[in-house]
């Protein structure tokens, strides 16, 4: 059983005291690399006592137990003829938690996404497909601090969703729309369910379909799923999701979520997101200044605001601005997310207090900013 | 699959008791219980108790008829009062694992059998047993990983197949047999002594034929010809459920002929005569195909027809 199984599990991190299921789960495993394997089949029990659905930790109840009539010819030895998908998922649900446990991200190390969260975002969701899990940042003055990571289900058929059915998990900026109580929903759901605004613009434009990509829970017959399991949601046991609904703010609370985080430090983030806000800031300054040519070279050959592409923006823009004795413009609440997967690719969202002789107005607006060249230009701009 | 402890005289030697007063009785008994007639056996073993009653080696004996009777309650009464009384002795502990297995209590299966083997720490059986105990708990665990749905029709199909063969769920088969397939009735060993001096209950020669006919039962089984295990079954064979002879030949034939290969063994057969004409036999029945394991008690009555033994009647549990 050793030899077989548990080379994987060698570097094993210290687990802190915090027991959280998996955090008892690993300490099982612990003791069956001392070779302790009495504490490991009391320590399994104990967790099985407390959390009975908790399938994986049956299996390696199971193996402890045949390990005692015979030898051990894999992890997760069942003799009977069960379906071969039913064990892989519990094999790699396996090794999902005890991969993430073991290459938790230093304190210094920060998502490459989160450029900047405004003062009213208190945190951000980040997810790991590769890795299986979903990453709690806070928001401490500006810079986000793992405050906790969740083991998660994400789509059978993988992630970067592209239409309906496909059982895939979008790949891309989000945030939270909603919060619907257990109460509301069937058992399938578990804790409840957080929808997110898949498709977003930009997935729009891409033609990309389908809907209805929640953060949810499980079923009350079982603790956890299968890695790729779900039809493109994002499943969390429902302790797990109930710990994540208490830092979730809707329609504030962003969810990125990328094939395999990009791991970056502060100085780096910093000079990124300073490059951006030059542009950013360029942009208001010149809109303000009504210079519309200036104004219109912030925006990429490729823009496209709903119902309008460059062309019909641009006349738009220089017959408004033209009108116009004087224009303020003031930004305030800026959020900037780099976008996974795509090159040099930032959402940026913030209220825009619009102020003229003629019309004034505030409003949340997004755009979708792109670097051409050594420049930053906006691909798409619309409300947020 | 676990093994029942059988022998009263390695009880008597772990106590280093003088033979009691009855041993008569008890021995007798003992040979009652071998040849599968149990009531009388029981009868016997009482009269013994009620002039020593806290006899040891009577009180097993009693356990193990009453585990072959198939009161496990009172069986489990007098094999628990036998640990608290000898808590030295192994196979007090080592029978109760055997009854609570068969209930399906694996759990406490599995501490008797730690206890029996706590206090010795030498006794193979209960290490055997207990390697089953793990086994069987570890299918569990399984199980309740997988979560295997018993309301899935697969599985359905396949639980339905196991109580044909056995008259109930595999799991819940009582297994009290010796590993190995033994020829001739072996239930309780005897002291090393000279031929009995009473004659056996059972006549030697019938006992032999039919012990020969449920064998090549078992054999034809085994190479999947349909045929020859049919001509096993007599004609007025009491067909279980009251089903037409011809649909439940089909299904025979359908069971006996689908698997790619089939293995039936049978363990610790006792014949009992009654008559010259009828005979009854228990054994234990090791079931292994490509599909589908089982050990499963079985009792097939049989009556000379044809110039042979044909089955009667075939009863599992």
């Amino acid at each position: 059983m050793r030899a077989v199984v548990f080379s994987v599990l060698l570097c094993w991190a210290a687990v802190a005291a915090s027991a959280t299921p998996e955090d008892r789960l690993s300490t099982v495993f612990q003791s069956i690399e001392a070779n302790r394997l009495d504490e490991a089949l009391q320590r399994v029990d104990a967790l099985i006592r407390e959390y009975p659905n908790f399938r994986l930790a049956h299996l390696v109840r199971g193996d402890l137990l045949l390990a005692r009539a015979r030898p051990l010819q894999t992890f997760g030895n069942v003799a009977k003829t069960v379906p071969g998908e039913k064990i892989d998922g519990l094999r790699e649900e396996a090794l999902a938690r005890l991969r993430a446990q073991r290459q938790r991200p230093g304190d210094d190390r920060l998502p490459r996404y989160v450029l900047q969260l405004h003062a009213e975002q208190k945190h951000v969701l980040v997810v790991d497909s590769r890795r299986s899990r979903l990453y709690v940042f806070g928001n401490d003055k500006g810079t986000p601090r793992l405050v906790a990571d969740y083991y998660v289900t994400l789509g059978k058929n993988g992630i970067e969703k592209t239409r309906e059915g496909d059982q895939k998990t979008p790949v891309g900026v989000y945030h939270v729309t909603a919060n619907l109580p257990r109460k509301k929903l069937t058992d399938f759901y578990g804790a409840g369910a957080f929808p997110i605004n898949y498709p977003n613009e930009w997935d729009r434009r891409q033609g990309r379909g389908g809907y209805g990509i929640w953060l949810h829970g499980v079923p009350s017959d079982v603790y956890s799923r299968p890695p790729r399991a779900s039809d493109g949601c994002i499943v969390l046991a429902n302790p797990d999701l109930e710990s994540v609904g208490r830092h979730v703010q809707v329609g504030l609370t962003p969810v990125i979520i990328a094939d395999e985080i990009e791991w970056s430090d502060a100085a780096t983030i910093a000079a990124e997101r300073a490059a951006l806000a030059g542009a950013f800031e360029q942009w208001r300054a010149d809109w303000q200044s009504r210079d519309t040519e200036r104004y219109l070279a912030h925006y990429s050959g490729r823009f496209a605001s709903p119902g309008q592409d460059l062309a019909a923006w641009s006349a738009h823009k220089r017959k408004v601005n033209s009108a116009k004795r004087w224009i303020k413009v003031g930004v305030s609440r800026v959020a900037m997310f780099r976008y996974p997967r795509e090159r040099d690719f930032v959402v940026v969202t913030f209220n825009q207090d619009y102020r003229s002789d003629g019309l004034s107005n505030v409003m949340r607006k997004r755009q979708y900013w792109v670097k051409e060249g050594a420049q930053w230009k906006i691909i798409y701009e619309g409300a947020g | 699959m676990l093994s029942l402890a059988t022998c009263l005289g390695c009880i008597l030697m772990a106590l280093a008791v003088a033979l009691p007063a009855r041993a008569d009785d008890v021995q007798d008994a003992a040979k009652l219980l071998k040849a599968g007639q149990h009531k009388q056996a029981l009868e016997l073993v009482n009269k013994a108790l009620k002039a020593k009653p806290r006899d040891p080696q009577a009180r097993f004996l009693k356990g193990l008829i009453l585990t072959e009777q198939g009161n496990s309650k009172e069986a489990i009464e007098i094999f628990t009062k036998l640990t608290q009384d000898y808590p030295e002795l192994p196979e007090p502990y080592n029978n109760l694992a055997v009854i609570y297995a068969s209930q399906g209590q694996y759990d406490k299966a599995r501490a008797a059998l730690e206890q029996s083997i706590r206090t010795h720490p030498s006794y193979a059986t209960a290490y055997e047993n207990l390697g089953d105990v793990y086994a069987k708990l570890a299918s569990q665990a399984y199980d309740k990983a997988l979560q295997i749905d018993s309301s899935n029709a697969a599985a359905k199909n396949k639980l339905s197949l196991v109580r044909e063969l056995v008259g109930r769920p595999a799991a819940a088969a009582v297994a009290v047999a010796p590993k190995e397939p033994a020829k001739r009735p072996v239930v309780v060993a005897e002291k090393p002594k000279p031929a009995p001096e009473k004659p056996a209950p059972a006549a030697a020669d019938p006992s032999d034929e039919v012990l020969k006919a449920v064998n090549g039962w078992a054999q034809a089984w085994s190479k999947k010809d349909a045929d020859g295990y049919l001509a096993y079954y007599a004609k007025d064979f009491k067909i279980p459920g009251g089903e037409a002879r011809d649909s439940w030949e089909k299904t025979r034939r359908a069971r006996v002929s689908a698997p790619k290969s089939i293995s039936v063994s049978l363990a610790s057969p006792k014949v009992t005569m009654n008559g010259a004409d009828r005979a009854t036999v228990t054994f234990q029945q090791n079931y292994k195909s490509d599909v589908l394991k089982s050990n499963s008690r079985k009792t097939l009555t049989l009556i000379r027809a044809d110039g042979g033994w044909k089955i009667l009647e075939e009863k599992s549990g």
